[in-house]
């Protein structure tokens, strides 16, 4: 192959290395910050692409959107403008668990990126691709390109997702390529593996896309969006929601017995289960070959059909993701209520990639081998768009902080979801594509949807990446939820046969005494607005994301204390600092198992340790006691 | 973990020395050190065989000396047990020494002046568990071994340190669990149609079952209470009506495991007794020996108090003598509590008036004697044994029997925790809230056992350790 002549380019402050959701709101954040940025991505059409399913949000991954959101990311904002179709999801169930999501516009979401992040002052967006770092003494301190150029920059943040090293597989087929056919890059985590890193293949995939001119949709069920606004941005106001009647509907089909006879008899083709696929698959996500192995008895399984956008006749099947030969993907599609005819557009794939394994990262994301690098997105072995963005914005934050010459900035699993993500990430581990649950979360109550701006838009501020105007917005409604907390906790309710009847109406036991307004909004099949029946209503006309603050804080109150005084207990733990360099060696009476974890992991607290597999009570209580030790001894 | 193997015994343990037997004047006391200097400290006072040169798990006659006089002290057998495989898997060294407090502490004193530091409270069974010999549990039980008042009570402590309890409590956490998983997928998977929709219905059933099991551990527990820390129980009566016979017939009874509290402290002495495997903490045994010599007033408000703190309480009347208005009293002071009512001096004629006493008692309480004959000493250890145990108490190698106080608290809580489910089930809260209090449930199981970390529960957990062990 002819190399091109080296040649130096510009300097920057912060380079970012891959423009997809993680890289996008990485450099968004540290040219907002202030700093230079130069973004670097392998196709200018490709940034913030979604190469898989064409939608945002849902339980947890709904929540990063709004957390994002508050710490002044994009995400939120974008889908805003973009979306086909919006849904909460969880509606039955409490409010920490409900989840917005968006059916989006896959083209729209691109270009909205795209142009915001060409209009976004100190950002540059290139075309290129990298295949070395530039590291001396164990500082990283630029990059180059395949077409010589050497950049400089004070950080460098690596969100190459599955270009790094990818190969798509289709059936028999196998070839190098980046998500949907792009350009792979194959020397990038090669230079990784040289410099020290361990690098681990894992593997994803997605299903086919079919015609939507070709699907017979009264053979489904069809999935509308909801009529009441929601938006995922605290600053998208309510009169830009969509009539349903603008919204697209998704569909709802499933596998059958000739389905699954079809991918049996050709399971020797199937590179999941001939050997071919080497990398980790995700357990939650698999593909329908491996459903169809590991839940034998199942009769049919769920397909939804998923609008690719309003400028395209694609439509993705979502439950399908297939690494089957084309032809067999054909036969599969035509065995489905609804696809008997449908034409087959891009056949689905598994993609296998690189990653560097994520307990070489500190919870900054900053790598603990070299300097001033970061890592974010799925080249730390994460899966989903939205775990992506969540940790491109804190390795963008802490890229720019570091550029600025500013201390790191961390969340913690009390403060988001996003803090339990790179938590899990950085002290466990993840041996699969890993994915983000509410059940991952021990303060679910805590990191709901709706509190995500009072939780975070504090610290978004501070870093300078929330504007005084939205933060004015953010105050204000702060305000109005205390004021009219405080309204209710001191108007007393007095029985009356009106109330008695309503209360009766519902099912509730008639008032014996007066109460005050907070206790009886307490009831459960009372609302806010059921109250405003009974007192006089507010000086000014409450928004509804106020009422919901207000329903919230008072109805789970006991709920909400219980997971207060948990994060309360914990950090008392995350006070507890492990020094840097720790000699776990010197501490003879720690366990194999422990001591081999401990030294991988380097963890910064006693509790990030006690998270940590494979260490257990005894071998915290004897770090404990070495470290108070050597506290004792310095002084 | 072999590998961990004799270089355990390291800086961050220094070598620690106590007295691992009862204090007082019986047959044999060990002293025990441990660490990593437990063999040269142990020589230095020794005179017999090189402990360096000898096999580990012998035992080697000698004498200890004081190194700087010269002096005798006493004769002993050395105990070497090398690191691995010892008790806190680290070297540890036992002299087994005539006994005697004044021999056994001098031994102990020359141990602790040539570089040894006296034991903390369950120092011992601290470094087994930190050293990873035992869990959390077993240490727990090693303490409640060493507390043991009687066979019985020795049998719930080794039953719970062969781990049934640890497994109980994890067979829950399981059932918890599976549970919880369900609860997850549907919070996760909203529209998948996989998973069983788990309903309020079904988490409600199985908090009920789940405390069932909870409530019958802690019903448990209040026998294991009484087993672990012995009855507090109060002889009363008027003078002379056969405090002290009575005192001195239980005592003589069963003067083999007459014991007192194993501990550094020692301030106030207090008798046991083991009557039918009930281990009886007799309450102000000094004041019983005393009474006959006091005026009646001060006898009386020592019964006062006693009857205040007992768990128990025997009232001694005189079948001799016509019932007192003091008797009377006595019976009005004890109605509310556990009592046996011992008609002693039987063997003498009957002037008490027995209708007026069962008006008054009830008849099933009431125990005949004569203490001096040793007459209706059995009818009244099977009535203690009965009240407290009615049909007996079975410790069979199934039973699991809670006897710890952390772990009772614990399950107090996780019972709590549960009623908390059932109560926002009936109060029709959704189903991810109501899992909050099953998740509370499987972390406060997970204390018992030690797997989930609580940062204080090391601390307080051993600190209640009694020295030696």
């Amino acid at each position: 192959m002819e190399q091109a002549l080296p040649y130096t380019g510009k300097e920057y402050d912060v380079i970012v290395v891959g423009a997809g959701h993680a890289g996008s709101e990485a450099a968004l954040a540290a040219a907002r910050m202030g700093n230079k940025t130069l973004l670097m991505t392998i196709n200018l059409d490709m940034v913030a692409f979604m190469p898989c399913n064409p939608s945002v949000g849902g339980p947890a991954k709904g929540i990063v959107v709004r957390e994002l959101d508050a710490l002044g990311g994009q995400m939120g904002r974008n889908i805003d403008k973009t979306y086909v179709q919006m849904r909460m999801l969880n509606t039955g169930k409490g409010p920490a668990v409900r989840a917005l999501r968006a059916q989006a516009d896959k083209h729209a979401y691109h270009a909205e990126m795209k142009h915001t992040i060409e209009n976004e002052p100190n950002l540059t967006l290139r075309q290129g691709m990298v295949d070395d770092l530039i590291v001396e003494d164990g500082v990283c301190k630029g990059v180059i390109t395949s077409t010589g150029a050497h950049y400089a920059a004070k950080s460098v943040v690596l969100t190459v997702g599955t270009a790094a090293r990818g190969k798509i597989i289709i059936g028999e087929l196998q070839y190098e390529s980046g998500p949907n056919n792009s350009q792979a890059a194959m020397k990038l985590t090669k230079n990784l593996a040289d410099l020290g890193f361990e690098i681990e293949r894992f593997k994803t995939g997605t299903p086919p896309r079919v015609d939507g001119t070709t699907i017979d949709y009264s053979q489904t069920e069809e999935q509308p969006g909801d009529e009441a606004p929601n938006h995922f941005s605290f600053t998208t106001p309510d009169s830009q929601y969509l009539l349903l009647k603008d919204q697209l509907s998704c569909w709802l089909t499933y596998t059958n017995e000739s389905t699954h006879k079809i991918i049996r008899e050709n399971l020797d083709r199937a590179p999941m289960f001939s050997g071919t696929i080497e990398g980790v698959g995700p357990r939650y996500c698999p593909s329908i070959e491996d459903k169809i192995v590991r839940f034998a008895d199942k009769p049919r399984h769920q397909l939804f059909l998923e609008p690719e956008g309003r400028k395209t006749e694609e439509w993705y099947v979502q439950g399908l993701s297939t690494s089957m030969p084309e032809e067999v993907q054909q036969k599969i599609l035509h065995s489905i209520k609804g696809l008997e005819n449908a034409e087959l557009m891009r056949p689905g794939y598994a993609i296998e990639y690189d990653i560097v394994s994520p307990y070489q990262l500190k919870p900054t994301l900053e790598t603990k081998l070299i300097k001033n690098l970061y890592t974010a997105g799925q080249t730390n072995g994460t899966s989903g768009y939205e775990e992506a963005a969540g940790q491109g914005m804190i390795a963008g934050i802490n890229a720019g902080l570091r550029a600025l010459d500013r201390g790191q900035f961390t969340l913690k699993r009390s403060d988001a979801y996003i803090g339990v993500m790179i938590d899990d990430l950085v002290t466990k581990g993840t041996t699969e594509p890993y994915r983000l649950l509410t059940s991952r979360a021990e303060y679910r109550l805590i990191l709901r949807h709706d509190n995500a701006d009072l939780r975070l838009t504090e610290m978004g501020h501070e870093l300078g990446l929330i504007d005084e105007t939205r933060f004015a917005a953010f105050e204000n409604k702060q305000a109005a939820v205390k004021a009219e907390l405080k309204r209710l906790d001191t108007i007393r309710i007095k029985p009356n046969d009106e109330i008695d009847a309503f209360l009766v109406a519902r099912g509730e036991k008639p008032l014996k005494d007066s109460l005050l307004a907070s206790e009886f909004l307490r009831r459960p099949q009372v609302n806010y607005a059921d109250v405003l029946k009974f007192i006089a209503a507010p000086a000014e006309p409450l928004d509804r994301q106020v009422i919901e603050q207000i329903e919230i804080t008072i109805k789970y109150a006991g709920y909400i204390k219980k997971a207060e005084a948990r994060v309360e207990r914990l950090k008392k733990m995350e006070a507890k600092k492990i020094p840097d360099r720790l000699d776990y060696d010197d501490i003879d009476s720690l366990a194999t198992e422990a001591r081999q974890k401990l030294k991988k992991i380097q963890p910064e607290t006693i509790a990030q340790a006690t998270r940590i597999s494979g260490v257990n009570p005894a071998d915290i209580a004897i770090l404990s006691v070495y470290i108070q030790r050597g506290r004792i001894a310095k002084i | 973990m072999s590998e961990r193997g004799i270089n355990l015994a390291n800086s961050e343990f220094d070598t620690i020395a106590a007295i691992s037997t009862p204090a007082g004047e019986g047959g044999i006391s060990i002293i025990r050190i441990s660490g990593e200097q437990a063999l040269p400290i142990a020589q230095v006072i020794f005179k017999g065989k090189s402990l360096a040169s000898v096999a580990s798990h012998t035992i080697n006659y000698g004498h200890v000396i004081d190194p700087i006089s010269r002096a005798e002290v006493d004769e002993v057998m050395a105990s070497v047990m090398l690191a691995p495989k010892t008790y806190t898997k680290e070297d540890i060294v036992e002299i087994n020494c005539h006994g005697g407090l004044v021999a056994t502490n001098q031994i102990l004193q020359l141990l602790l002046s040539n570089g040894a530091r006296l034991a903390e409270p369950g120092e011992f069974t601290k470094r087994a568990f930190l050293n990873g010999r035992i869990d959390l549990s077993q240490a727990e039980a090693v303490m409640d071994l060493i507390r043991a008042k009687t066979d019985k009570s020795m049998k719930v402590a080794l039953n719970q340190l062969d781990g049934n309890l640890s497994r109980l409590i994890k067979q829950l956490r399981q059932d918890i669990l599976d549970v919880l998983a369900q609860v997850e997928v549907n919070i996760d998977y909203p529209e998948y149609d996989a998973v069983e929709e788990m309903t309020t219905k079904l988490l409600q059933e199985k908090a009920a079952e789940l405390q069932q099991i909870i409530k019958q551990l802690l019903k448990s527990a209040k026998q294991g209470k009484v087993l672990r820390e012995g009855l507090a129980t109060a002889i009363i009566g008027r003078p002379n009506v056969g405090k002290s016979s009575l005192l001195n017939n239980l005592l003589h009874e069963d003067k083999a495991i007459v014991t007192d509290i194993a501990g550094t402290t020692r301030d106030v002495i207090e008798d046991y007794v083991n009557v039918n495997g009930v281990p009886l903490k007799l309450i102000d045994t000094a004041g019983i020996r005393e009474t006959t010599d006091q005026i009646e007033a001060i006898g009386v408000e020592r019964s006062r108090k006693a009857i205040a703190t007992a768990d128990l309480v025997l009232l001694l009347l005189n079948n001799n003598e016509a019932l007192t208005d003091e008797d009377r009293g006595l019976i009005d002071d004890t109605k509310d509590v556990k009592r046996i009512v011992i008609l002693n001096k039987t063997d003498l004629p009957t002037k008490l008036d027995h209708a007026e006493l069962t008006d008054l008692v009830d008849a099933a309480d009431i125990i005949e004697t004569s203490i001096v004959n040793d007459d209706g000493m059995d009818q009244l250890a099977n009535r203690i044994s009965d009240l407290f145990f009615g049909e007996g108490i079975e410790t069979n190698s199934n039973s699991v029997m809670v006897t710890n106080a952390r772990h009772i608290g614990l399950l107090n809580q996780a019972d709590a925790a549960l009623s908390d489910v059932q109560q926002g089930i009936a109060a029709g809260l959704p189903v991810d809230l109501v899992q909050i209090d099953m998740t509370r449930s499987w972390e406060l199981l997970g204390e018992i056992t030690g797997d989930s970390y609580q940062d204080e529960l090391l601390d307080q957990l051993f600190s209640q350790f009694c020295l030696g062990k």
